[in-house]
């Protein structure tokens, strides 16, 4: 070959040398589990519809946060956030606002009226489904989608369980409700009110139920034995915030108390300052670190003028509502023991909210069945030990809050799905956890968190106006944008451009990135340079 | 209260690229067309501060010029590395130079071009810190002094790494390297006068003087950029950690470079004739410590006694860099205002 002068070899490239040999540890990327999700009750992908809803696709978000919850309008609202609590960016400055623009997403698909896709094809299969609360109707929804016919028999008068008798309007507004509501009726779930299921092994033959799930909820209010004269007005807390929904409120007088110390208790405290109360007191017989009620329903009551009087139990109540009040002093294992010193509390009505039992009736005569503590034991499938019948909600063991009850739904209908065709539900095997030391926060800037409106304070005590606000479409976006996107790629493009060699190739929007395996030589500056902890290094086999 | 703008990871504030971002406002080295100027295969060690540098330098050069560039390469690593005759990593226009003369190399280019009538051919030159320093010294000040229409690119990694690690004059005081042992009373490199190259190249009064570093891209493709808008003779002097010669991790090339900065032991600033007009400055400050440490080039300050001298005399000099340029905003602790939530109720 002729070359030009001074050349005596052929030119060529350095793609002739494959610098992948010197490696010793091999990049791979990895999706981990962010902390979020882990902590989320109902299973939800937060991370995921996040990842969405930062592009301004609040539709895909939806649609992406739907697939675990159905109710996202409701849990925006109601949900004690366990995903805000583990969020990374917590440490960082302030936890990411999931709770917020979840309710952004529901309130914008109730606006814009999306719609839930039907299933595409049917299994032939009935399930009936016991219990329109939370836990019903999530199960329900995700049974309905999976292609199964579904019947809801609720023994109420309204779809909602304790979404509508347990949390009042001034939190969870009964439009909202009833929205989401229909959105899965509309999936051609047959929802039958005023039903209570007597029997439930009879329901099942008589209509031909192939599986149930059940979930009744909770509604019996416990009781304490307070000795109380004949005229004095003693109520519960379930009578109370059920009477809200009729005509007629609840007569409650001008001075009400409340004994107990769970969010039941401030939410009949709170509602009885709306009805018009001029003292809304609240007896709890141990210390405010100890009280069960979540700490930003306890500060927006005091706020709203609610009084507590902590360490205090009641022993009698006499005709013209005089309570009888016995201090308490915390003993060295943290429970409340009487001291001997009484004091006296004028009252109109006396209201106990000391938590509630399970109505197991229906369950009379079903055999298999075990019992314990008042309610249902179930496998980690849901299903309870009779075959083909399943529990969830507030009547199976579990922290009683509407998000448990929703991941129990979606949980059960997996279950009864692959019950139903023989099979056995294996979940996917979880990622590794996203933790805060495998992030590089150098690449986050500091973003302060958006602050929810709150309503101003006369209309707190005065009206069942929501107490809360939403974020609008820009707060939304930048709050959504807060997230740190721990252990998922978020295509920043840092490995595409930190590496030396040229050994990561980029695959364009939404594919992510590739190795190149041919001349990575190993470095792991990608590694140390991603962000959120999407990138290991495995060592080589030699 | 107005909405600022919000810098938040997503848009890319620090990152390479971002994909909400629009495709104007994403970096050179986010784009999938990007030159790859300097090719894989290259013998560039595990975590080169130099092969990155240089292709972000030289990648931002060819989009700035539509891709009508010539190089002219002193020897040394990037040399070495890139070219074994006869093959080569380069996907431009490339002439290797004697280690001293690449200044002068890059002048005749531009002569010639000059000659042709090719305005729009523009010519870089490049090498490291011994070849610019050292050896180079007069060429470039030559080239300087005559404002010949080039970009001279020094990539800095404080000794002549590819012939094992000597001392050059942009070697800092106290660290090791193969010529200044870490042995004696005064262990590793003299505290000398020091030689701040792009000072000299201001004092020449040329048209733009830049430095840059590896850890911030955006700010290194702004400055080849802008020193690309300009004719007559332009100096950057960027940054590169070396971990053969400075013993540090292969994968923390990026993060030792951000510790630079974030002491003020290299000063990242831009300046146009003799006059400094931007800095980029600390984002969060740190003692010149948290960049030593990580390096076995000064491992003998640690141990097996501290010499807390050397380290005092080190964070002397830093301090001085950051009162000097400014390096410290006094008004960067002021929180980021955000967008008030506005809607129902």
């Amino acid at each position: 070959m002729e070359k030009p002068f001074a050349i005596t070899l052929d030119v060529g490239s350095s793609l002739a040398n494959k610098t992948g040999t010197w490696r010793t540890y091999r990049p791979q990327y990895v999706d981990r589990l962010p902390p979020c999700n882990n902590a989320c009750p109902a299973g939800e992908n937060i991370q995921e519809w996040l990842f969405h809803a930062e592009s301004g696709d609040y539709e895909q978000a939806w649609r992406a946060l739907t697939a675990n919850n159905p109710l996202p309008a409701v849990m925006g609202r109601v949900c004690y956030h366990p995903c805000e609590t583990a969020c990374n960016r917590g440490q960082l400055d302030e936890s990411v606002g999931i709770n917020s623009v979840e309710r952004f997403l529901g309130d914008q698909a109730i606006k814009l009226g999306w719609k839930f896709t039907p299933p595409a094809s049917s299994s032939g299969k009935q399930v009936l489904v016991v219990g329109a609360g939370p836990s019903g109707l999530s199960a329900a929804y995700h049974l309905a989608r999976l292609g199964h016919r579904v019947t809801i028999q609720e023994a109420g008068p309204f779809a909602g369980g304790m979404m509508r008798f347990g949390i009042p309007k001034y939190r969870l507004p009964r439009d909202v409700l009833d929205a989401e509501v229909q959105r899965i009726l509309d999936l051609g779930v047959v929802l039958q009110l005023n039903t209570k299921v007597e029997n439930i092994e009879q329901t099942m033959k008589d209509s031909g139920f192939d599986a149930a799930f059940l979930a009744v909820g909770a509604h019996i209010a416990k009781r304490a034995y307070i000795p109380a004269a004949d005229s004095a007005r003693m109520l519960d807390a379930m009578q109370v915030l059920r009477g809200m929904e009729d005509e007629e409120k609840p007569m409650l007088g001008r001075r009400v108390v409340v004994y107990g110390g769970g969010n039941t208790a401030l939410d009949v405290a709170r509602t009885a300052k709306r009805l018009g109360a001029t003292d809304a007191i609240i007896v709890y017989r141990r210390t405010r670190e100890k009280m069960p009620a979540h700490d930003f329903e306890v500060e927006e009551a005091l706020q709203e003028g609610i009084m507590i009087k902590w360490l205090s139990t009641i022993k009698n109540m006499s005709d013209e509502g005089t309570l009888t009040v016995e201090k308490m002093a915390l003993d060295a294992t943290g429970f409340p023991q009487p001291t001997g010193e009484f004091e006296t509390l004028e009252s109109d009505s006396l209201v106990l909210a000391l938590g509630q039992d399970v109505d197991l009736s229906l369950l009379n005569g079903v055999p298999g069945l075990e019992i314990k503590d008042g309610v249902v034991q179930v496998g980690t499938n849901m299903m309870t030990g009779r075959a083909g019948i399943f529990a969830g909600g507030d009547m199976v063991p579990s922290e009683r809050t509407v998000t448990v009850a929703i991941g129990h739904g979606k949980k059960a209908a997996r279950n009864i799905d692959a019950w139903l065709r023989g099979e056995t539900y294996a979940p996917a095997p979880k990622h590794a956890l996203a933790e805060f030391d495998k992030l590089n926060t150098w690449y986050y800037d500091d973003a302060p968190k958006m602050v929810r409106p709150t309503l101003d304070l006369a209309r707190r005590q005065s009206t069942f106006e929501e107490v809360v606000g939403g974020l609008d479409e820009s707060t939304a976006l930048f709050e959504a944008r807060r997230c740190l996107s721990c252990g998922n790629c978020f295509e920043c493009d840092n490995c595409y451009g930190v590496c030396p060699d040229n050994a990561v190739i980029k695959l364009g929007p939404g594919n992510r990135f590739e190795f190149n395996y041919d001349y990575c030589k190993g470095c792991g500056i990608c590694r140390t340079e991603c962000p959120c902890g999407a990138i290991v290094m495995v060592p080589e086999t030699i | 209260m107005t909405a600022t703008t919000i810098k938040f990871y997503q848009t890319g504030t620090h990152t390479v690229g971002n994909r909400l971002l629009d495709p104007e406002h994403r970096s050179v080295q986010a784009d999938m067309r990007r030159t790859n100027s300097l090719n894989s295969g290259h013998r560039a060690c595990q975590g080169c501060g130099e092969a990155l540098g240089a292709r972000y330098a030289i990648d931002a050069a060819m989009q700035a010029t539509d891709n009508q560039l010539i190089a002219a390469n002193a020897t040394g690593c990037l040399e070495v590395f890139s070219t074994p005759y006869p093959e080569t990593s380069w996907q431009i226009p490339w002439i290797h130079s004697l280690f001293g003369n690449t200044a002068a190399v890059a002048t005749g280019i531009a002569a010639a071009m000059r000659v042709k009538g090719r305005s729009d051919v523009r010519v870089v030159a490049q090498g490291g810190d011994g070849g610019t320093t050292d050896i180079g010294f007069g060429c470039l000040s030559g080239m300087f002094e005559r404002n010949d229409d080039v970009l001279y690119i020094c990539y800095d990694n404080e000794a002549y790494m590819n012939t094992g690690v000597q001392r050059s004059s942009a070697t800092p005081g106290a660290a090791r390297t193969a010529t200044t042992p870490a042995v004696g009373d005064a262990p590793g490199n003299v505290f000398g006068q020091g030689k701040n190259l792009p000072l000299i190249a201001m004092a020449h009064e040329i048209p733009y003087v830049a430095t840059a570093i590896v850890s911030e891209l955006r700010d290194l493709e702004a400055k080849v950029k802008r020193a690309m808008e300009i004719r007559g003779a332009r100096y950057i002097h960027v940054f590169v950690p070396c971990p053969l010669g400075w013993g540090t991790n292969s994968w923390d090339t990026i993060h030792i470079a951000r510790l630079a900065k974030e002491t003020g032991v290299f000063p990242v600033f831009e300046a146009e004739r003799d006059r400094i007009v931007s800095v980029s400055k600390i984002r969060k400050q740190l003692p010149v410590e948290a960049y030593l440490r990580p390096q076995r080039r000064f491992a003998h300050l640690f141990s097996p006694t501290p010499n807390t001298e050397a380290i005092a005399h080190i964070q002397a000099l830093a301090d001085r860099n950051i009162r000097r340029f400014g390096l410290v905003d006094p008004a960067a602790e002021t929180a980021v205002a955000a967008p008030v939530a506005t809607g129902n109720p």
